[in-house]
Protein backbone atom coordinates (compact mmCIF):
# COMPACT_ATOMS: atom_id res chain seq x y z
CA UNK A 1 0.00 0.00 0.00
CA UNK A 2 1.30 3.53 -0.68
CA UNK A 3 2.07 5.90 2.14
CA UNK A 4 -0.84 7.78 3.64
CA UNK A 5 0.74 9.96 6.33
CA UNK A 6 3.29 12.46 5.04
CA UNK A 7 5.70 14.82 6.69
CA UNK A 8 4.30 18.20 5.66
CA UNK A 9 3.69 21.54 7.22
CA UNK A 10 0.64 21.16 9.39
CA UNK A 11 1.01 17.44 10.05
CA UNK A 12 0.16 16.58 13.65
CA UNK A 13 2.58 14.11 15.18
CA UNK A 14 3.22 12.41 18.49
CA UNK A 15 6.65 12.66 20.11
CA UNK A 16 7.75 9.13 20.95
CA UNK A 17 11.15 9.69 22.54
CA UNK A 18 12.81 12.19 24.78
CA UNK A 19 11.84 14.96 27.14
CA UNK A 20 8.52 15.68 25.41
CA UNK A 21 7.50 12.03 25.18
CA UNK A 22 3.78 11.66 24.56
CA UNK A 23 3.16 15.24 23.43
CA UNK A 24 1.05 16.07 20.38
CA UNK A 25 2.91 18.54 18.17
CA UNK A 26 2.53 20.12 14.76
CA UNK A 27 5.26 20.12 12.12
CA UNK A 28 5.67 23.77 11.17
CA UNK A 29 8.79 23.55 9.01
CA UNK A 30 11.33 21.05 7.72
CA UNK A 31 14.94 21.79 8.57
CA UNK A 32 16.68 19.17 6.45
CA UNK A 33 16.49 15.53 5.56
CA UNK A 34 16.36 14.44 9.17
CA UNK A 35 14.88 17.20 11.23
CA UNK A 36 11.68 19.17 11.49
CA UNK A 37 10.66 22.25 13.36
CA UNK A 38 7.75 21.46 15.64
CA UNK A 39 5.44 23.57 17.71
CA UNK A 40 2.60 23.04 20.15
CA UNK A 41 0.39 25.47 22.06
CA UNK A 42 2.13 24.83 25.38
CA UNK A 43 5.75 24.52 24.39
CA UNK A 44 8.60 26.49 22.88
CA UNK A 45 9.06 25.85 19.17
CA UNK A 46 12.03 23.53 18.64
CA UNK A 47 13.63 21.18 16.17
CA UNK A 48 13.37 17.45 16.46
CA UNK A 49 14.54 14.43 14.52
CA UNK A 50 11.91 12.65 12.45
CA UNK A 51 12.83 9.44 14.19
CA UNK A 52 11.40 10.87 17.37
CA UNK A 53 8.04 11.55 15.76
CA UNK A 54 5.11 9.28 15.03
CA UNK A 55 2.88 10.82 12.38
CA UNK A 56 -0.86 10.87 12.90
CA UNK A 57 -3.75 11.13 10.47
CA UNK A 58 -4.53 14.66 11.54
CA UNK A 59 -3.43 17.62 9.45
CA UNK A 60 -4.10 21.29 10.00
CA UNK A 61 -4.04 24.20 7.59
CA UNK A 62 -1.15 26.51 8.36
CA UNK A 63 1.53 28.40 6.50
CA UNK A 64 5.25 27.77 7.11
CA UNK A 65 6.21 28.68 10.72
CA UNK A 66 3.07 30.47 11.88
CA UNK A 67 2.91 32.67 14.94
CA UNK A 68 1.84 30.95 18.11
CA UNK A 69 -1.59 32.56 18.18
CA UNK A 70 -2.14 31.65 14.53
CA UNK A 71 -1.14 28.10 15.27
CA UNK A 72 -3.49 27.85 18.23
CA UNK A 73 -6.36 29.23 16.18
CA UNK A 74 -5.66 26.81 13.35
CA UNK A 75 -5.60 23.92 15.78
CA UNK A 76 -8.91 24.93 17.22
CA UNK A 77 -10.46 25.37 13.80
CA UNK A 78 -9.36 21.90 12.82
CA UNK A 79 -10.55 20.59 16.19
CA UNK A 80 -7.33 18.63 16.69
CA UNK A 81 -7.97 17.85 20.34
CA UNK A 82 -11.33 16.19 19.82
CA UNK A 83 -10.25 14.40 16.66
CA UNK A 84 -7.29 12.99 18.54
CA UNK A 85 -9.23 11.95 21.64
CA UNK A 86 -11.87 10.23 19.53
CA UNK A 87 -9.41 8.34 17.39
CA UNK A 88 -8.69 4.81 18.52
CA UNK A 89 -4.99 5.64 18.94
CA UNK A 90 -5.81 8.62 21.13
CA UNK A 91 -8.32 6.62 23.14
CA UNK A 92 -5.76 3.89 23.78
CA UNK A 93 -3.27 6.43 25.10
CA UNK A 94 -5.83 7.93 27.42
CA UNK A 95 -6.64 4.52 28.85
CA UNK A 96 -2.95 3.72 29.27
CA UNK A 97 -2.41 6.98 31.16
CA UNK A 98 -5.40 6.33 33.37
CA UNK A 99 -4.28 2.81 34.19
CA UNK A 100 -0.78 4.01 35.05
CA UNK A 101 -2.13 6.61 37.44
CA UNK A 102 -4.35 4.20 39.36
CA UNK A 103 -4.04 4.22 43.13
CA UNK A 104 -3.68 0.96 45.10
CA UNK A 105 -7.31 1.35 46.19
CA UNK A 106 -8.34 2.02 42.58
CA UNK A 107 -6.61 -1.13 41.46
CA UNK A 108 -8.51 -3.06 44.11
CA UNK A 109 -11.81 -1.59 42.94
CA UNK A 110 -10.93 -2.48 39.35
CA UNK A 111 -10.28 -6.05 40.44
CA UNK A 112 -13.67 -6.25 42.15
CA UNK A 113 -15.35 -4.81 39.05
CA UNK A 114 -13.65 -7.32 36.73
CA UNK A 115 -14.72 -10.20 38.93
CA UNK A 116 -18.27 -8.87 38.96
CA UNK A 117 -18.29 -8.42 35.19
CA UNK A 118 -16.88 -11.90 34.68
CA UNK A 119 -19.55 -13.32 36.92
CA UNK A 120 -22.33 -11.57 35.02
CA UNK A 121 -20.93 -12.79 31.69
CA UNK A 122 -20.71 -16.33 32.93
CA UNK A 123 -24.28 -16.21 34.20
CA UNK A 124 -25.56 -15.05 30.83
CA UNK A 125 -23.51 -17.70 29.09
CA UNK A 126 -24.93 -20.35 31.36
CA UNK A 127 -28.43 -19.19 30.55
CA UNK A 128 -27.72 -19.31 26.84
CA UNK A 129 -26.15 -22.73 27.13
CA UNK A 130 -29.21 -23.96 28.95
CA UNK A 131 -31.42 -22.63 26.18
CA UNK A 132 -29.22 -24.18 23.51
CA UNK A 133 -29.16 -27.53 25.27
CA UNK A 134 -32.92 -27.59 25.54
CA UNK B 1 79.11 35.02 100.69
CA UNK B 2 82.48 34.37 99.13
CA UNK B 3 82.81 30.78 98.06
CA UNK B 4 85.00 28.53 100.19
CA UNK B 5 88.24 27.85 98.44
CA UNK B 6 88.84 24.32 97.31
CA UNK B 7 91.98 22.26 97.83
CA UNK B 8 91.02 19.91 95.07
CA UNK B 9 87.87 18.78 93.31
CA UNK B 10 85.35 18.13 96.07
CA UNK B 11 87.70 18.86 99.02
CA UNK B 12 87.01 22.11 100.81
CA UNK B 13 89.56 24.00 102.80
CA UNK B 14 87.29 24.94 105.72
CA UNK B 15 85.44 22.47 107.96
CA UNK B 16 81.67 22.11 108.19
CA UNK B 17 81.40 23.94 111.47
CA UNK B 18 83.71 26.70 110.27
CA UNK B 19 81.64 27.29 107.12
CA UNK B 20 78.42 27.17 109.13
CA UNK B 21 79.74 29.91 111.38
CA UNK B 22 81.07 31.86 108.42
CA UNK B 23 77.75 31.73 106.55
CA UNK B 24 75.99 33.34 109.50
CA UNK B 25 72.84 31.22 109.30
CA UNK B 26 73.00 31.14 113.14
CA UNK B 27 72.49 34.92 113.15
CA UNK B 28 69.45 34.71 110.85
CA UNK B 29 68.03 31.93 112.98
CA UNK B 30 68.53 33.94 116.14
CA UNK B 31 66.79 36.91 114.52
CA UNK B 32 63.72 34.85 113.65
CA UNK B 33 63.31 33.06 116.96
CA UNK B 34 65.31 29.91 116.43
CA UNK B 35 63.95 28.70 113.11
CA UNK B 36 65.06 29.51 109.64
CA UNK B 37 62.39 31.67 107.96
CA UNK B 38 60.51 29.73 105.39
CA UNK B 39 59.19 31.51 102.29
CA UNK B 40 55.41 31.29 101.93
CA UNK B 41 54.20 28.90 99.30
CA UNK B 42 52.93 31.02 96.43
CA UNK B 43 49.83 29.90 94.53
CA UNK B 44 51.87 29.68 91.38
CA UNK B 45 54.25 27.26 93.03
CA UNK B 46 51.41 25.23 94.42
CA UNK B 47 49.45 25.22 91.19
CA UNK B 48 52.33 24.34 88.89
CA UNK B 49 51.87 20.66 88.09
CA UNK B 50 54.82 18.44 88.68
CA UNK B 51 54.09 16.49 85.47
CA UNK B 52 53.85 17.95 82.01
CA UNK B 53 52.86 15.52 79.25
CA UNK B 54 55.17 15.27 76.28
CA UNK B 55 52.54 16.30 73.63
CA UNK B 56 49.89 18.98 73.81
CA UNK B 57 46.79 16.83 73.29
CA UNK B 58 43.27 18.16 73.78
CA UNK B 59 41.32 15.98 76.21
CA UNK B 60 38.41 14.11 74.57
CA UNK B 61 35.06 15.56 75.54
CA UNK B 62 31.82 13.58 75.51
CA UNK B 63 29.60 14.56 72.60
CA UNK B 64 26.76 16.94 73.38
CA UNK B 65 24.98 16.10 70.10
CA UNK B 66 21.34 15.18 70.50
CA UNK B 67 19.74 12.89 67.89
CA UNK B 68 16.99 14.52 65.85
CA UNK B 69 13.42 13.22 66.01
CA UNK B 70 12.65 10.75 63.25
CA UNK B 71 11.45 12.52 60.12
CA UNK B 72 8.02 11.34 59.02
CA UNK B 73 7.64 10.86 55.28
CA UNK B 74 5.46 13.60 53.81
CA UNK B 75 3.21 10.98 52.24
CA UNK B 76 2.26 9.64 55.68
CA UNK B 77 -0.41 11.71 57.45
CA UNK B 78 -2.91 10.64 60.12
CA UNK B 79 -5.52 8.51 58.40
CA UNK B 80 -3.29 7.25 55.60
CA UNK B 81 -3.72 3.62 54.60
CA UNK B 82 -0.34 1.91 54.84
CA UNK B 83 0.78 -1.44 53.44
CA UNK B 84 2.90 -3.41 55.91
CA UNK B 85 5.86 -5.00 54.21
CA UNK B 86 7.31 -7.30 56.84
CA UNK B 87 6.44 -9.24 59.92
CA UNK B 88 3.42 -11.20 60.94
CA UNK B 89 1.03 -8.87 59.15
CA UNK B 90 2.98 -8.66 55.90
CA UNK B 91 0.80 -7.35 53.10
CA UNK B 92 -1.96 -6.10 55.35
CA UNK B 93 -3.46 -2.72 54.65
CA UNK B 94 -3.64 -0.76 57.82
CA UNK B 95 -4.65 2.72 59.04
CA UNK B 96 -1.98 5.11 60.35
CA UNK B 97 -2.90 6.92 63.58
CA UNK B 98 0.08 8.95 64.74
CA UNK B 99 3.83 8.99 65.09
CA UNK B 100 5.11 8.12 68.56
CA UNK B 101 7.98 9.86 70.30
CA UNK B 102 10.31 6.96 69.54
CA UNK B 103 9.74 7.60 65.83
CA UNK B 104 7.66 4.46 65.28
CA UNK B 105 4.25 4.71 63.65
CA UNK B 106 1.13 3.88 65.66
CA UNK B 107 -1.14 1.80 63.50
CA UNK B 108 -4.38 -0.16 63.76
CA UNK B 109 -6.13 -2.64 61.43
CA UNK B 110 -8.85 -1.92 62.56
CA UNK B 111 -8.81 -5.19 64.44
CA UNK B 112 -12.29 -6.25 63.44
CA UNK B 113 -11.55 -5.73 59.77
CA UNK B 114 -8.19 -7.37 59.30
CA UNK B 115 -6.91 -8.63 62.64
CA UNK B 116 -4.17 -6.06 63.10
CA UNK B 117 -4.34 -4.64 66.65
CA UNK B 118 -3.06 -1.27 67.84
CA UNK B 119 0.57 -1.76 67.01
CA UNK B 120 3.84 0.03 66.45
CA UNK B 121 5.52 -0.21 63.08
CA UNK B 122 8.71 1.17 61.63
CA UNK B 123 8.36 3.65 58.80
CA UNK B 124 10.94 1.79 56.74
CA UNK B 125 8.76 -1.32 56.49
CA UNK B 126 5.74 0.45 55.14
CA UNK B 127 4.38 1.65 51.80
CA UNK B 128 2.20 4.71 52.13
CA UNK B 129 -0.78 4.71 49.79
CA UNK B 130 -2.56 7.87 48.81
CA UNK B 131 -5.84 6.62 50.29
CA UNK B 132 -6.84 8.51 53.42
CA UNK B 133 -9.43 7.64 56.06
CA UNK B 134 -11.18 10.26 58.12
CA UNK B 135 -9.57 9.96 61.53
CA UNK B 136 -11.10 12.95 63.27
CA UNK B 137 -13.28 10.92 65.60
CA UNK B 138 -10.39 8.84 66.96
CA UNK B 139 -8.66 9.65 70.25
CA UNK B 140 -5.15 8.23 70.53
CA UNK B 141 -3.79 10.72 73.03
CA UNK B 142 -3.13 8.27 75.83
CA UNK B 143 -1.29 5.67 73.75
CA UNK B 144 2.46 6.16 73.80
CA UNK B 145 5.63 4.08 73.77
CA UNK B 146 5.27 3.07 77.45
CA UNK B 147 1.92 1.46 76.59
CA UNK B 148 3.81 -1.16 74.60
CA UNK B 149 6.46 -1.92 77.20
CA UNK B 150 6.83 -5.58 78.09
CA UNK B 151 5.64 -6.74 81.54
CA UNK B 152 8.55 -7.64 83.77
CA UNK B 153 8.37 -11.36 84.50
CA UNK B 154 8.58 -12.23 88.16
CA UNK B 155 11.14 -15.01 88.69
CA UNK B 156 9.80 -17.63 91.08
CA UNK B 157 12.39 -19.66 92.93
CA UNK B 158 12.57 -23.11 91.45
CA UNK B 159 13.46 -26.27 93.24
CA UNK B 160 15.86 -28.65 91.56
CA UNK B 161 13.12 -30.90 90.36
CA UNK B 162 11.17 -28.11 88.77
CA UNK B 163 14.22 -26.80 86.96
CA UNK B 164 14.37 -29.78 84.73
CA UNK B 165 10.70 -29.85 83.91
CA UNK B 166 9.61 -28.02 80.80
CA UNK B 167 8.88 -24.53 81.98
CA UNK B 168 5.18 -23.86 82.21
CA UNK B 169 5.01 -20.31 80.97
CA UNK B 170 2.01 -18.42 82.14
CA UNK B 171 -0.15 -17.93 79.06
CA UNK B 172 0.16 -14.30 78.19
CA UNK B 173 -3.40 -13.05 78.14
CA UNK B 174 -4.09 -9.58 76.84
CA UNK B 175 -5.01 -7.31 79.74
CA UNK B 176 -8.58 -6.12 79.60
CA UNK B 177 -7.71 -2.47 79.31
CA UNK B 178 -5.87 -3.13 76.05
CA UNK B 179 -8.91 -4.85 74.60
CA UNK B 180 -11.03 -1.90 75.67
CA UNK B 181 -8.61 0.56 74.11
CA UNK B 182 -8.70 -1.37 70.85
CA UNK B 183 -12.49 -1.23 70.76
CA UNK B 184 -12.52 2.46 71.61
CA UNK B 185 -10.03 3.38 68.89
CA UNK B 186 -11.67 1.22 66.27
CA UNK B 187 -15.27 2.27 66.90
CA UNK B 188 -14.98 5.70 65.30
CA UNK B 189 -12.61 4.40 62.63
CA UNK B 190 -14.91 1.64 61.44
CA UNK B 191 -17.75 4.12 61.05
CA UNK B 192 -15.56 6.32 58.87
CA UNK B 193 -14.42 3.31 56.86
CA UNK B 194 -17.89 1.98 56.19
CA UNK B 195 -18.86 5.36 54.79
CA UNK B 196 -16.57 4.76 51.81
CA UNK B 197 -17.71 2.00 49.43
CA UNK B 198 -15.37 -0.99 49.11
CA UNK B 199 -12.91 0.43 51.66
CA UNK B 200 -13.77 -2.23 54.23
CA UNK B 201 -13.05 -5.11 51.85
CA UNK B 202 -9.95 -3.26 50.68
CA UNK B 203 -8.58 -3.11 54.21
CA UNK B 204 -9.50 -6.73 54.77
CA UNK B 205 -7.52 -7.92 51.77
CA UNK B 206 -3.76 -8.43 51.71
CA UNK B 207 -1.55 -6.76 49.14
CA UNK B 208 0.56 -8.89 46.86
CA UNK B 209 2.39 -8.52 43.58
CA UNK B 210 0.96 -10.38 40.62
CA UNK B 211 2.41 -11.29 37.25
CA UNK B 212 3.11 -8.17 35.23
CA UNK B 213 3.16 -5.81 38.20
CA UNK B 214 6.01 -3.34 38.08
CA UNK B 215 6.25 -1.89 41.60
CA UNK B 216 8.67 0.82 40.53
CA UNK B 217 6.04 2.09 38.08
CA UNK B 218 2.99 1.56 40.27
CA UNK B 219 1.37 4.53 41.87
CA UNK B 220 0.43 3.81 45.46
Amino acid sequence: MPFKRFVEIGRVALVNYGKDYGRLVVIVDVVDQNRALIDAPDMVRCQINFKRLSLTDIKIDIKRVPKKTTLIKAMEDADVKNKWENSSWGKKLIVQKRRASLNDFDRFKVMLARIKRGGAIRQELAKLKKVAAA
Amino acid sequence: MAPTSKLSQGIKKASRSHTYHRRGLWAIKAKHGGAFPKAEKTDAAAAAPKFYPADDVKPRQPSTRKPNPTKLRSSITPGTVLILLAGRFMGKRVVFLKQLKSGLLLVTGPFKINGVPIRRVNQAYVIATSTKVDISGVDVEKINDKYFARDKKKKAKKTEGELFETEKEATKDLPEFKKEDQKAVDAALIKAIEAVPDLKTYLGARFSLRDGDKPHEMVF
